[in-house]
């Protein structure tokens, strides 16, 4: 193995940890509540292998538990999802060559939390980075699924809630310290705060539209305030 | 077959989807400098609107452990620069403040 792609997975490593802390206990939170919807493991392990989509898997318990139908519950999951469509196209301009053979794999990866982790070190994408922290955040949630699954219970709800809170944390650890490398871009943080307040108090839109319209509508204001100068690059 | 296979394999379909059609497309493409732009400025609205959203959504008695944690993880981040320490320091305070609020 080449010097490069080692340092690149050791770099991966140290990025990609924190993802451990945010997801494993959310995912066990997942396991734990799909056991008591009455889900089997298998069910709830596939869930968390193939959707593998920290809010819409909840969402599906819910929906499952108020007995909604299949089309409407995979409507649902799209429009919440829908998200990752923008997320994915502000990754893939940032992408080095070396990926271009693993769009599928690197694409399947994409999360809030992958994408956080990844867009905050955009000079180091290159293939052995992106697998090494997608696959820390793909094993948390799958391990953290099982485990949840299985031995859930034990951990006192004081506990298990703080440690949900830790995902909010962890998008915070990644926003702030951003401000402080270039503060113009308090800017778009701040029209996207004021944008999804405004779209959440009017209640016009339903779960899913609402980020991705807040999404858009906050980086549209944000072009047309900070123009295309680009100082970073 | 499990009953909720279907279910399940719809989902992860239109999840997948979304996520790799624009890294497909828009790696082939020249972007104009308009276009570059606003996909750079997409990490700091979305990551705002998903805390914003974290906030707004979770349940009264949890908001000072939400907002708390949110609040000490970004500001240690903002003067330490480290991430894993941040966020155990953010569920900390978190954890504190649910258990005696």
């Amino acid at each position: 193995m080449s010097d490069d792609r080692k340092k690149s997975i050791r770099q991966g490593m140290v990025a990609g940890s924190p993802l451990i802390l945010g997801y494993f206990p959310i995912a066990m939170a997942f396991g734990l509540l799909a056991k008591n919807t009455g889900l089997t493991i298998m069910d709830t392990s596939a869930t968390s292998m193939l959707v593998y989509a920290g809010a819409s898997q909840f969402m599906f318990l819910d929906l499952v538990r108020a007995g909604v139908s299949t089309g409407s519950i995979i409507l649902a999951t799209f429009l919440l999802n829908l998200r990752h469509m923008m997320m994915s196209a502000s990754l893939s301009v940032n992408l080095k060559k070396d990926t271009s053979g693993f769009l599928p794999i690197i694409g399947f990866g994409i999360t809030d939390e992958t994408f956080s982790v990844l867009s905050f070190n955009k000079d180091k994408l290159s293939l052995a980075f992106i697998l090494t922290v997608n696959l820390i955040a793909y094993l948390s949630w799958i391990g953290g699924t099982a485990v949840g699954y299985l031995v859930g219970e034990v951990i006192p709800k004081a506990l298990q809630d703080s440690l949900g809170l830790g995902l909010y944390a962890m998008f915070a650890a990644l926003l702030f310290p951003s401000f402080k490398v270039n503060k113009d871009y308090l800017k778009p943080a701040l029209l996207g705060a004021m944008t999804y307040f405004a779209i959440f108090k009017t209640g016009l839109l339903s779960s899913g539209w609402d980020i991705i319209a807040g999404i858009v509508i906050a980086s549209v204001l944000g072009v047309i305030v900070m123009g295309k100068e680009d100082k970073d690059e | 077959m499990s009953r909720y296979l279907p279910v399940i394999l719809g989902m992860a379909l239109v999840t997948y989807l979304p996520r790799l059609f624009p890294l497909m497309l828009l790696n082939k493409l020249r972007l104009r400098p308009l276009m570059m732009r606003f996909l750079q400025l997409v990490p700091y609205t979305s990551l705002s609107i998903l805390i914003a959203r974290g906030i707004l959504t979770s349940d009264p008695e949890m908001l000072p452990a939400a907002v708390g944690g949110i609040l000490a993880a970004g500001a240690l981040a903002y003067w330490k620069g480290n991430l894993v320490l941040s966020v155990l320091s953010g569920i900390g305070v978190s954890f504190l403040l649910i258990t005696f609020i």
